[in-house]
C-alpha cells in the first residue's frame, strides 16, 4: 500500500475511534467481539420454515412458483434427462444446453436428443443447466455456490436456467444452508455465492414488472428425489 | 362508580390555537370531562406548548416554554389536551428536551406519564364508552399524524363517534397520509402543502361526508381554509364539539 | 454531480407544475406502499426483526473500527484489496488508477449510490473511459444525462413514452430503428443492447448492500442480475461502499435481508442476493481476476457519536421515500443531490453541508410516516429537527423567520403580556372578518392565504371565558 493510502486508512480509523471516544486497539470486550465475528448463531428464524421435510418441500415449491419460477418433480435421477427435454420442448427451445460440470453425473445418455456442452456460459447460450448447493424453503430461494464445477456465468447469461435440486438439499432458512456451507468450506467462503429467488426481473419502466431484465427470463427447478445423487449429503437435522 | 373516590383533578392544557381561535373546543372539552366526573381546572397563565420554537430548531426557547408548562401543570392528576400535536409535545418531546438536565427530565417524565389527548383520555383512562349527543349526517374523521403515530390514537374517536345519535361515520381512503399542515411548513412551502391538502380534500369529497372532524386545530384550519377557497360546503369542526353535543357555533371558518 | 439543494423551493414548484413528472410519480402511489404492507403482514416476526436489525447496526457502529479492520484482513486473506478513501476525490483516483493499470476502455456499472456520491461517471468520462450503467433505470437516466431521482427506482420520474423516445434516439447506432411502445419490448431492447457491453467491459463496478466482517464478503442485491454480470464477466471487479455498510457476520446479514426487500418493493427477497468474497480461485471457470473494495468515509466517521449517528443504520431500502408525502408531491430531483426523501433530508446536509441543503430538513411536516415504516427504526423526523437546530443555532435560518419565532416565544413566556396582546389581536380579527368568519387575504400571511382562506378566530380567548366562569362560581 502506498504512503498516501496508508495515511488515509490510518486517518479514517483514527477518526472513527475519536468519534467513538476510544484509543486504538481499545475495543471493548474483545472476546465478545471475536465470538460475534465468528458467526454461526442465528438471530431469529421465522416460524414459517420450522416444519417437517415434506412441508418444507411444499413450502419451497409454493414460494418459488409465487416468484414465477417453474418446478417439476422427478422421483429419481433417471427421470431427469426426460424432464429437461420436456422443459425445452414445452417452450420450443433448441435442445442445446451448456452444463455445469457438477451435474455431468446424471444419466444423460438416456436422452440422446440433448446436446450438452460442459463449461461456462457464453452470451449466445440459450439454456444453462446447473445443480444447486441448496434450496431454501422460506422464500423458494436457490443457493448457488461457485467452484471449478459450478461456474457463475451459467446462473446469469443464458435466457433459460434449468436447475437440478435434490429434495434432500432443501433447508428451511438461509442460516441453515449457510451453516452447511461453513461445514464444507471452513477455511474461507467460496468466491461467489448467489441466492436466486425466481427469474430476473425489473420494474424500472413505470413500475410495471417484466421478467428477464438481464438474467434468465425462465427459471425451471427440477426437484430430484427422494434419492439424493451421489456425493451430495442430505442436510443435517435442524433444531 | 366514582362517587366514593376523590374526583379526578384534570389540568386542561387548552393549546394556543384553541385558546385564541376556537374557544368552543375548550368549552366542549370541559363539558366532556365534567360529564365524566372530573374536576377540571385550566391554569390561567398557560400560553403555548412551545412547538413553534421546537420545530423551528429554537431549542432554547422551546425549553423555556416547556419549563413554564411543567411548573403550571405539575399538581394535577392528569393533563388533558384537545390536540394530538400539543399532547405529543408534552408526552413525547418534553422528556427529550431535558435529556441533559436530570432533575428537569424527571419532572418532564412525570408530566409525560400524566398527559393524554382528550378523546383517548375519555376512553382509555375514564372508560367512557358512549356519549350523550346528537349530530345529523355523514361525518369523516381525519387522523392527525401526531394522534395516529405519536400517541397511537385511532379507534378511540371512532368508537365514541359511533355512539352519537344521527351520525354516520365515513372513512377516508388514505387515513395515514398527512394533510400538509405541518406548522410553519404550510407557509414556508405553500405549494407542496397545498398539493397535500388537495389530496386530502379529494379523499374527503369521495367519502361522501358533509362534515370533517379531527382532534387537531392546525389540521382543521388548514383543511377548512382550503375547502373554503375551493368553494366547497363541507363543514369542519373539532371532534370534541360533536362528542359534547355543542355544535351551535358556526363551523371553523364559517359556512 | 451538480448540487441544487439550495434551490429546493423553486425546483419543487417546477416539479408540481410538470404534468409529465406528476404522471410518472402517480405510478408509485399504487405500488410500493401496498406491497410493503402485504409483505409485512405476511411475516409475523417483522417488527421483532426490525428491533434486532437496529441492534445489529448499533453494535456494529459502536465497534466500527474493529469490524472495518476485521473485514479488511479477511478480504486481503482472500486475495482481494481494500482501498480506504477519506474523500470522493481519493475514491475517484483509486478507481481511475485501477482502470488505467488494466488499460480499461469501457466499464460496466451496477447501481451504486456511492458511485453517485463521488460523481464517478463524469470523472471516468473525463479520463477517456466509458462507463455503461447496466441497471435498467440507471441506464435510462444515463441516456437522458440525468441523476437518479429515487435510490431504488432511479428512473421513476420517467414515463414509458419518454423511455421510448430515449431508446429511439440512442439505439439507432446499434441498428435499432423502430420506435417501441411496449414495456416488454423496451426491456428486451435494453437487454440486447447491453449484452455485448457486459462481455466487452474491462472492469465492472458495483455497489454493496453489506460488507460482512466475518467472511470478507460484499453482499450485492439486485432484481435484474445486472450486478452479477458486471462482477463476473470483466477482468476486474471494483466495489464502491461506504464504511457504515459493515455487518458482523452472515447471520446478521440475513436478519437485515429479511427486512430489505420487504421494505423496498414488498418482495419476500430480491431476486439476486450475492455474496462476493474475492477474485476467481484456481480451477474456477469464470469470475473476476481482481477484486477491489473501495471504502469511502466522506464525513461518516465524524457523524459517529453525534445526534445523527442513527442515520448510519440506513440500508437504502427507500421505504421512507416511498411513504413520504413531500417526495410524492415533488419527486426526487427537487432535493438537488444524490439522496432524496426523508433519508436524503438527513443525509444530504451531513454530506454537502447544512448551508447548501438547509431546505431539506425543513421541508417536512414531521408527519412521522418515514419513521413508522423504517425497518432500521431510524428516527428521521427527530434528526431533521436536529438539523433545524443546527441551522437555527448557526444563524442560517431566514432572519424574518427567526425574528417571528423569537417574538412568539418571548410573548409565550410572558403570560401577563401575552393575554392582553392576543385578546386585542383576535378581537380585532374577529370584527374584521365579521359574519364571513374567514379571510381571503391577510397581511403577512401570504404563505397561507395564497391558496387557502384563513379561518377567523371566534373573538374571545378561552382563558378569558374560563376566568369569567371561575369568577361567576366564586372561585379564586
Amino acid at each position: 500500500m502506498s504512503a498516501g493510502k496508508e495515511a488515509a486508512r490510518a486517518a479514517i480509523l483514527a477518526r472513527v475511534r475519536a468519534s467513538l471516544g476510544r484509543g486504538p486497539g481499545e475495543a471493548a470486550r474483545p472476546d465478545e467481539l471475536a465470538r460475534r465475528l465468528a458467526g454461526g448463531r442465528p438471530n431469529l428464524i421465522p416460524a414459517r420454515s420450522r416444519v417437517g421435510a415434506e412441508e418444507r418441500l411444499a413450502l419451497f415449491v409454493r414460494m418459488a412458483e409465487e416468484v414465477a419460477a417453474s418446478t417439476v418433480r422427478c422421483a429419481s435421477p433417471d427421470e431427469v434427462p426426460g424432464a429437461v427435454g420436456a422443459f425445452l420442448a414445452g417452450h420450443n427451445l433448441p435442445s442445446e444446453l451448456v452444463m455445469a460440470p457438477e451435474v455431468e453425473g446424471y444419466p444423460w445418455h438416456a436422452a440422446p436428443t440433448l446436446t450438452l456442452r460442459k463449461g461456462r456460459a457464453s452470451k449466445d447460450d440459450l439454456t444453462g443447466l446447473t445443480g444447486a448447493f441448496a434450496g431454501i424453503a422460506e422464500t423458494g430461494t436457490l443457493m448457488m455456490v461457485a467452484g471449478p464445477k459450478s461456474p457463475t456465468t451459467l446462473n446469469f447469461l443464458p435466457d433459460n436456467h434449468v436447475v437440478l435440486l435434490p429434495t434432500g438439499r432443501i433447508f428451511g432458512a438461509y442460516e441453515e444452508a449457510w451453516a452447511e456451507l461453513r461445514r464444507q468450506s471452513p477455511r474461507r467462503p467460496p468466491t461467489t455465492v448467489n441466492f436466486i429467488t425466481g427469474p430476473s426481473r425489473t420494474a424500472d419502466i413505470e413500475q410495471t414488472m417484466q421478467l428477464g431484465a438481464h438474467g434468465p427470463r425462465r427459471l425451471h427447478i427440477i426437484l430430484v428425489g427422494p434419492d439424493a445423487p451421489p456425493g451430495e449429503a442430505p442436510p443435517g437435522e435442524e433444531g | 362508580m366514582m362517587i366514593s373516590k376523590a374526583p379526578i383533578r384534570v389540568g386542561l392544557f387548552v393549546t394556543c390555537l384553541v385558546d385564541l381561535f376556537r374557544p368552543s373546543v375548550g368549552l366542549a372539552a370541559v363539558k366532556l370531562l365534567e360529564d365524566a366526573g372530573c374536576v377540571v381546572e385550566a391554569p390561567l397563565r398557560q400560553t403555548c406548548c412551545g412547538q413553534p420554537a421546537y420545530n423551528s430548531g429554537d431549542r432554547r426557547d422551546a425549553k423555556a416554554i416547556a419549563r413554564q408548562v411543567i411548573d403550571l401543570f405539575e399538581g394535577y392528576d392528569y393533563v388533558v389536551v384537545p390536540s394530538g400535536s400539543c399532547g405529543g409535545m408534552l408526552h413525547e418531546h418534553y422528556p427529550r428536551l431535558f435529556a441533559d438536565e436530570p432533575a428537569m427530565a424527571r419532572r418532564a417524565e412525570g408530566l409525560s406519564a400524566r398527559t393524554f389527548e382528550l378523546v383517548a383520555f375519555l376512553t382509555d383512562k375514564l372508560g367512557l364508552e358512549r356519549v350523550d349527543a346528537r349530530f345529523e349526517g355523514a361525518v369523516a374523521y381525519h387522523d392527525s399524524c401526531s394522534c395516529l403515530r405519536e400517541l397511537k390514537v385511532r379507534d378511540q374517536p371512532r368508537r365514541l363517534l359511533s355512539t352519537v345519535e344521527g351520525l354516520t361515520l365515513a372513512e377516508l381512503a388514505n387515513p395515514e397520509i398527512c394533510c400538509g399542515f405541518g406548522g410553519a411548513f404550510c407557509v414556508k412551502y405553500p405549494e407542496i402543502s397545498t398539493r397535500m391538502v388537495d389530496e386530502k380534500i379529494e379523499d374527503i369529497r369521495a367519502s361522501g361526508a358533509r362534515t370533517l372532524l379531527a382532534a387537531d386545530l392546525g389540521c382543521l384550519m388548514n383543511i377548512a381554509g382550503r375547502l373554503h377557497r375551493e368553494g366547497d360546503r363541507i363543514e369542519v369542526r373539532h371532534v370534541a364539539e360533536v362528542l359534547a353535543g355543542m355544535t351551535d357555533a358556526p363551523p371553523i371558518g364559517g359556512r | 454531480m451538480e448540487r441544487t439543494s439550495h434551490a429546493f423551493k423553486e425546483s419543487a414548484v417546477r416539479a408540481l407544475q410538470d404534468a409529465t413528472l406528476q404522471m410518472a410519480l402517480g405510478n408509485m402511489r399504487v405500488g410500493f406502499v401496498g406491497k410493503r404492507q402485504k409483505a409485512r403482514e405476511r411475516l409475523p416476526e417483522f417488527e421483532r426483526l426490525c428491533d434486532l436489525a437496529r441492534d445489529i447496526k448499533d453494535h456494529t457502529l459502536k465497534h466500527l473500527d474493529f469490524y472495518l479492520e476485521a473485514f479488511e484482513a479477511r478480504v486481503k486473506a482472500q486475495d482481494g484489496e481494500v482501498h480506504w478513501c477519506r474523500t470522493p476525490a481519493e475514491a475517484r483516483q483509486v478507481i481511475l488508477e485501477i482502470c488505467q493499470r488494466v488499460e480499461a476502455r469501457t466499464v460496466t456499472k451496477g447501481k451504486s449510490m456511492i458511485a453517485e456520491e463521488i460523481a464517478l461517471n463524469e470523472f471516468l468520462e473525463a479520463n477517456g473511459i466509458e462507463p455503461v450503467e447496466t441497471d435498467l433505470g440507471e441506464y435510462i437516466i444515463q441516456l437522458a444525462h440525468e441523476p437518479p431521482s429515487h435510490i431504488i427506482a432511479p428512473a421513476i420520474h420517467k414515463t414509458r413514452e419518454q423511455v421510448s423516445d430515449l431508446f429511439f434516439e440512442h439505439h439507432r447506432q446499434y441498428g435499432k430503428t423502430r420506435r417501441l411502445d411496449e414495456t416488454r419490448a423496451l426491456v428486451d431492447e435494453a437487454r440486447q443492447v447491453l449484452r455485448p457491453k457486459y462481455v466487452a467491459a474491462d472492469v465492472g463496478i458495483t455497489g454493496a448492500n453489506f460488507l460482512v466482517a466475518e467472511t470478507g464478503s460484499v453482499v450485492i442485491v439486485t432484481n435484474e442480475g445486472n450486478s452479477d454480470l458486471t462482477r463476473t464477466l470483466p477482468k476486474v471487479h471494483i466495489v464502491t461502499a461506504s464504511i457504515e455498510k459493515l455487518v458482523p457476520n452472515v447471520e446478521d446479514v440475513w436478519t437485515i435481508l429479511r427486512l430489505l426487500a420487504r421494505s423496498a418493493t414488498g418482495q419476500e427477497l430480491s431476486t439476486y442476493t450475492t455474496f462476493a468474497s474475492g477474485p476467481r480461485q484456481e480451477g474456477e471457470l469464470d469470475g473476476p481476476g481482481e477484486f477491489h473494495v473501495v471504502l469511502l468515509d466522506n464525513g461518516r466517521s465524524d457523524v459517529l457519536g453525534t445526534e445523527f449517528q442513527d442515520i448510519l443504520r440506513c440500508i437504502r431500502c427507500a421505504a421512507c421515500i416511498n411513504h413520504c408525502p413531500v417526495y410524492r408531491a415533488v419527486g426526487g430531483h427537487a432535493y438537488g443531490w444524490v439522496y432524496s426523501g426523508p433519508m436524503g433530508a438527513v443525509l444530504t446536509p451531513m454530506l454537502i453541508g447544512i448551508e447548501e441543503a438547509g431546505h431539506l430538513p425543513n421541508a417536512s411536516t414531521f408527519c412521522g410516516r418515514c419513521e413508522a415504516v423504517c425497518p432500521m427504526r431510524i428516527p428521521l423526523p427527530r434528526m431533521m429537527r436536529h438539523w433545524r437546530e443546527r441551522e437555527f443555532e448557526g444563524g442560517h435560518s431566514p432572519p424574518t423567520f427567526r425574528r417571528g419565532i423569537k417574538l412568539w416565544a418571548w410573548l409565550a413566556r410572558h403570560p401577563r403580556l401575552y393575554g392582553p396582546v392576543m385578546a386585542l389581536a383576535i378581537g380585532l380579527m374577529a370584527r374584521l372578518a365579521g359574519r364571513r368568519r374567514r379571510f381571503r387575504v391577510l397581511p403577512l400571511a401570504g404563505g397561507w392565504t395564497g391558496s387557502r382562506d384563513f379561518p377567523a378566530p371566534e373573538g374571545q380567548r378561552f382563558m378569558a371565558m374560563w376566568r369569567a366562569r371561575r369568577a361567576a362560581r366564586g372561585g379564586p
